[in-house]
């Protein structure tokens, strides 16, 4: 119930912070939430079937360059087009991106997933007409407004977290813990674990997509930088750091995380020391995450 | 592309393989010993490099740079393994992963307070500072050569080492079943200590003959560590000499892949590697275990 | 957006306008905020350029346009992808007076964006991206470091003039390397050079190998290089290991060489490279400059350091004359345009476009010190184009 409590005070929070108007803080949480949607997405993945992607960051990409495409090449501007349009697009690729790579498991998964994401990633980054080294812009915005953009993160962060706990708690939620926990027996019990996992794949890219796309609308402006492997490793670390296989846990690291970096580099020009000191420290001392802090007991 | 241009990109090919070899011997060692995936790998090969280069500053000579460099960098893996990464051997793969992340963080950071961020050179010791010709109109300098030379002597003696000496089997058998070796009454953390640092050293030791070639400069490490990992997957996880074979095959397709398909060069590497898992999901010459 | 909204937004506006008018009557700080990599590949620039900003500031007594300075410290890490937050941090989370930066053309895109929607006085201290004084070029966006066409276009005319007609470019396959081939071509090319390959190695790989043996069975007459930085150091390197430096003349825009001829040591003896600026430019600004800089960091100046040094002195002429009033923009932008310097790199002013007017010189590493052989290009103005300001 604690927990209960914690997010839906944060949840009213963030959502007040639209009444203040503030410019720095409307784009700094929104950029924070676009963060946890990516965080509770790979969540899906790496805390509850077992599957690390290095991917994400991919779909996360592809999606925001959909934006650019429809937007600059066919004038598509209605979030009514482009928000289903640019999900699909993030979905098909996670599906043919993870119909490839789930024939490996563990170490050399990740590896593939990552193979896949520099190709993408080096597709972008040198080919002048997709924008090159430096990226694009979104011509016209989905949304005009600060606020408008804001309120849809803000809205999206709340169903996504809504949708993926819904997920989890259906018995499609516990097959994915059951082949996550011991692959073999699932089999021999007569699921088709591949698939089950495909589809846990397609869901986290297409949600991965949602938050590319909100962030090509908060900025306007899509960089090759966004696709490459090094984002994906930064959500997996908020992931692990929130306490994985929670879901709400990966949504505080995201936060938190923002935080210390906006604070951290004010306090001093060594600021990635201190992130690699909470890191460490969380590792040692706080095996399951920031999440151990707010549940307190068992379940994990 | 004539023949001869065709052997010397093969010798191009091959050369940086070695390299890449010497780099990713120790991570498929670590990891397939230890079960760790060691994300601070680039960061000694890192720290290797910045020692050459400071050591050789200090004593005027790359070669005394090695021979002190070297202990230091043994001390220093045997530091971290006690300190951090012994405490996670029973944790799961991802906790490994965090840590080791945050260790890099820390040792970029401990890189820029010591010695700044300017880019550096390291000159090659005099004996070893001429060139030969390689084809009609190149040349080919001697440290180079002399570094594929040490690759592959290195590449035999850890063959040796693994596959004929009692402490080779030792870590073989660590590698696949700890508990059971420590039951046979085998300190299979000593073996652990040994390895990681063994690990730690070899990636110094790269750092240390790539410095002259590649210069010095902050985040060498992380390009190097990518290619790595990419070197131990395909050639399977833990074997030595499928590290041997998969660097062999990322050096010779980023070189052709530089000269054929100059457009899809940076992508080469990810494809082969991509395409050898499809085909093999475990690597060239995976083990036959789980979740190694 | 309806009427309604749109008048009180102006209103609005002019109202922060008018409070920043009174601030600066009554003597508030003014905030420079300084979007700069202090870690990663690109960070002894930032720290350079940074350095240089605060000596020429402490010459200035701390003030510009009698205001105390406030400087506002965001490291951009040379990552696109956090760019906008990054500016965002800056514009409406400290509320800068002036935005300074960046290094990385990605990030400078991302920032060009945000300043451009608003409207925030904004110098680019060194990004080289046509685009920033090209095609999205504005007002209020300046620029005292050069753009990728100056230092790489020059460089053409001095190559035909020593007979290398046939040549062979190499260059880090983005967009700073690709700008700066294009620039080069155009002048190779209105000269009568041909060029017989262009090597696109991937940014940022430094395994030239194969590409030096493609170049040695070329055999081209020169060859003209883009590579910055630990790139530029092994590349230089590595082509003299080949033995290719002294069959096949290098020559190169002066990245090239910049800030990392310690690291090349005898490898770049002899290479010719084109830039706005060189350590060893004989003028007393550039003396007094260097002598400075090494007193107050004890390091040695260099072309990234002379632009931050330039940005806070063009700043400060500006400023006099609106009397440190940034809320008096049209007027600020006018000073600027109108501002002469004695730079340490020689003369400079302000293109229509707001990119610097120069003089670019061709240097040779002599000695392993960079030589100034003479002006490559008097003058020498981007052609900025897709820009309409001014015009």
């Amino acid at each position: 119930m604690r927990r209960r409590a914690v997010l839906a005070v944060l949840a009213v929070g963030l959502g007040a912070v639209a009444l203040s108007g503030d410019r720095f803080w409307m784009q700094f949480l929104g950029k924070a939430m676009i963060g946890c949607i990516l965080a509770m997405s790979l969540d899906l993945l790496v805390g509850f079937s077992g599957l690390v992607s290095l991917a994400h960051s991919a779909f996360f990409g592809l999606a925001a360059y959909a934006l650019a495409g429809l937007t600059n090449q066919l004038g598509l501007v209605s979030p009514l087009l482009t928000l289903p349009l640019c999900v699909l697009a993030a979905g098909s690729a996670a599906l043919v991106i993870g119909w490839l790579s789930l024939r490996a498991t563990g170490v050399y998964f990740i590896m593939v997933t990552l193979a896949f994401t520099q190709m993408l990633f080096y597709l972008f980054n040198d080919s002048p007409a997709l924008g090159g080294s430096d990226g694009l812009y979104v011509a016209q915005r989905p949304v005009d407004s600060r606020l408008a953009a804001y309120a849809a993160i803000w809205a999206a962060t709340i169903l996504v977290y809504l949708l993926l706990a819904r997920i989890l708690r259906a018995p499609y939620g516990r097959t994915l813990e059951g082949i996550r926990d011991n692959e073999q027996r699932m089999r021999s019990l007569g699921y088709a674990t591949r698939r089950y996992k495909l589809v846990a794949f397609v869901i986290a890219g297409a949600l991965a997509g949602l938050a590319g796309y909100l962030d090509a609308t908060l900025y306007g402006f899509v960089n090759p930088a966004q696709l490459g492997w090094r984002q994906s490793g930064l959500v997996l670390v908020t992931v692990l750091l929130g306490g994985k296989g929670t879901l709400y846990g990966p949504a505080l690291g995201a936060l938190l995380l923002a935080f210390i970096e906006h604070y951290g580099e004010s306090v001093t020009e060594h600021w990635n020391a201190l992130i690699a000191a909470l890191v460490i420290a969380v590792v040692l001392f706080l095996p399951r995450g920031l999440a151990g802090l707010v549940q307190g007991s068992a379940r994990g | 592309m004539s023949l001869s241009l065709f052997a010397l990109q093969l010798v191009n090919g091959v050369e940086y393989g070695l390299l890449l070899f010497l780099v990713a011997s120790g991570l498929t060692l670590v990891f397939g010993v230890l079960g760790v995936l060691n994300f601070a790998h680039g960061s000694f090969y890192m720290l290797g490099a910045y020692l050459a280069w400071w050591l050789s500053e200090r004593t005027g000579s790359l070669a005394l740079a090695i021979l002190v460099g070297l202990p230091a960098m043994v001390l220093i893996g045997l530091l971290v393994e006690r300190l951090a990464i012994a405490r996670l051997y029973r944790r799961d793969h991802l906790s490994q992963v965090l840590l080791t992340y945050g260790l890099v963080l820390l040792f970029n950071e401990l890189q820029r307070a010591l010695w700044g961020n300017d880019v550096h050179g390291v000159a090659t010791p005099r004996a070893l500072s001429f060139t030969v010709p390689l084809g009609e109109a190149q040349t080919w300098p001697a440290w180079r050569a002399f570094t594929a030379l040490c690759c592959i002597a290195l590449a035999a003696a850890m063959r040796q080492l693994i596959l004929k000496t009692r402490f080779g089997m030792r870590v073989r058998a660590g590698a696949s079943n700890a508990e059971m070796v420590e039951a046979l009454g085998i300190d299979v953390r000593r073996v652990f200590s040994v390895v990681f640092s063994a690990g730690t050293a070899l990636a110094g030791l790269a750092g240390m003959l790539a410095a002259p070639l590649t210069t010095v400069y902050p985040g060498m490490g992380e390009s190097i560590l990518v290619l790595s990992f990419v070197v131990v997957v395909i050639g399977g996880i833990g074997s030595i000499k499928g590290a041997f074979l998969g660097a062999l095959l990322v050096g010779i397709a980023d070189t052709f892949g530089k000269v054929l398909l100059p457009g899809f060069a940076s992508a080469m590497v990810y494809a082969v590697m991509a395409a050898v898992l499809l085909w093999r999901p475990r690597g060239l010459l995976g083990p036959a275990f789980e979740g190694r | 957006m309806s009427l309604s909204r749109r008048a009180f937004l102006g209103a609005a506006a002019s109202s922060t306008l008018l409070s920043r008018r009174l601030l600066a009557a009554t003597g508030a700080k003014l905030k420079i905020g300084l979007l700069l990599p202090y870690s990663g590949t690109y960070a002894a620039l930032g720290h350079n350029i940074t350095d240089a900003m605060k000596l020429a500031a402490s010459e200035h007594g701390g003030k510009l346009g009698g205001r105390e300075i406030q400087w506002a410290v965001v490291d951009d890490e040379s990552d696109p992808a956090k760019a906008p937050a990054n500016v965002n941090k800056l514009i409406a989370g400290e509320k800068v007076d002036i935005l300074t930066g960046p290094v990385h053309s990605g990030v400078a895109m991302a920032m060009m964006q945000i300043v451009r929607q608003e409207n925030v006085l904004t110098i680019v201290t060194n990004a080289g991206a046509q685009a920033v004084t090209g095609t999205l070029c504005a007002p209020n966006v300046f620029r005292t470091s050069f753009s990728n066409w100056q230092v790489s276009y020059p460089c053409a005319d001095p190559m035909l003039k020593a007979g290398h007609r046939k040549a062979v470019l190499m260059f880090w396959n983005y967009s700073f390397g690709q700008e700066s081939m294009a620039a080069f071509k155009e002048g190779y090319a209105k000269g009568g050079g041909t060029v017989v390959k262009e090597i696109a190695v991937p940014f940022p790989s430094t395994e030239f190998q194969a590409n030096l043996s493609e170049i040695a069975a070329l055999k081209p007459d020169a060859v003209f290089v883009f590579f910055a930085g630990a790139g530029a150091a092994k590349f230089v390197k590595d082509y003299a290991d080949a033995g290719l430096k002294d069959k096949i003349p290098l020559y190169g825009s002066g990245f090239l060489t910049e800030g990392v001829l310690g690291a090349q040591g005898a490898a770049a003896e002899g290479i010719k490279t084109s830039l706005h600026y060189a350590d060893s430019l004989d003028n007393p600004a550039n003396k007094k400059f260097r002598d400075a800089f090494k007193k107050a960091t004890g390091r040695d100046a260099d072309v990234y350091a002379v632009a931050g040094y330039d940005t806070v002195n063009v700043l400060a002429q500006a400023l006099d004359k609106v009397k440190g009033d940034t809320g008096a923009q049209k007027e600020l932008i006018a000073a600027l345009e109108a501002t002469r310097l004695d730079s340490p790199r020689g003369p400079f002013r302000f293109s229509k476009a707001h990119n610097p007017i120069q003089d670019v010189y061709l240097r040779q590493v002599k000695g392993g010190k960079e030589t100034v052989l003479g002006v490559a290009l008097k003058d020498a103005e981007d052609p900025a184009a897709g820009c309409k300001l001014g015009k």
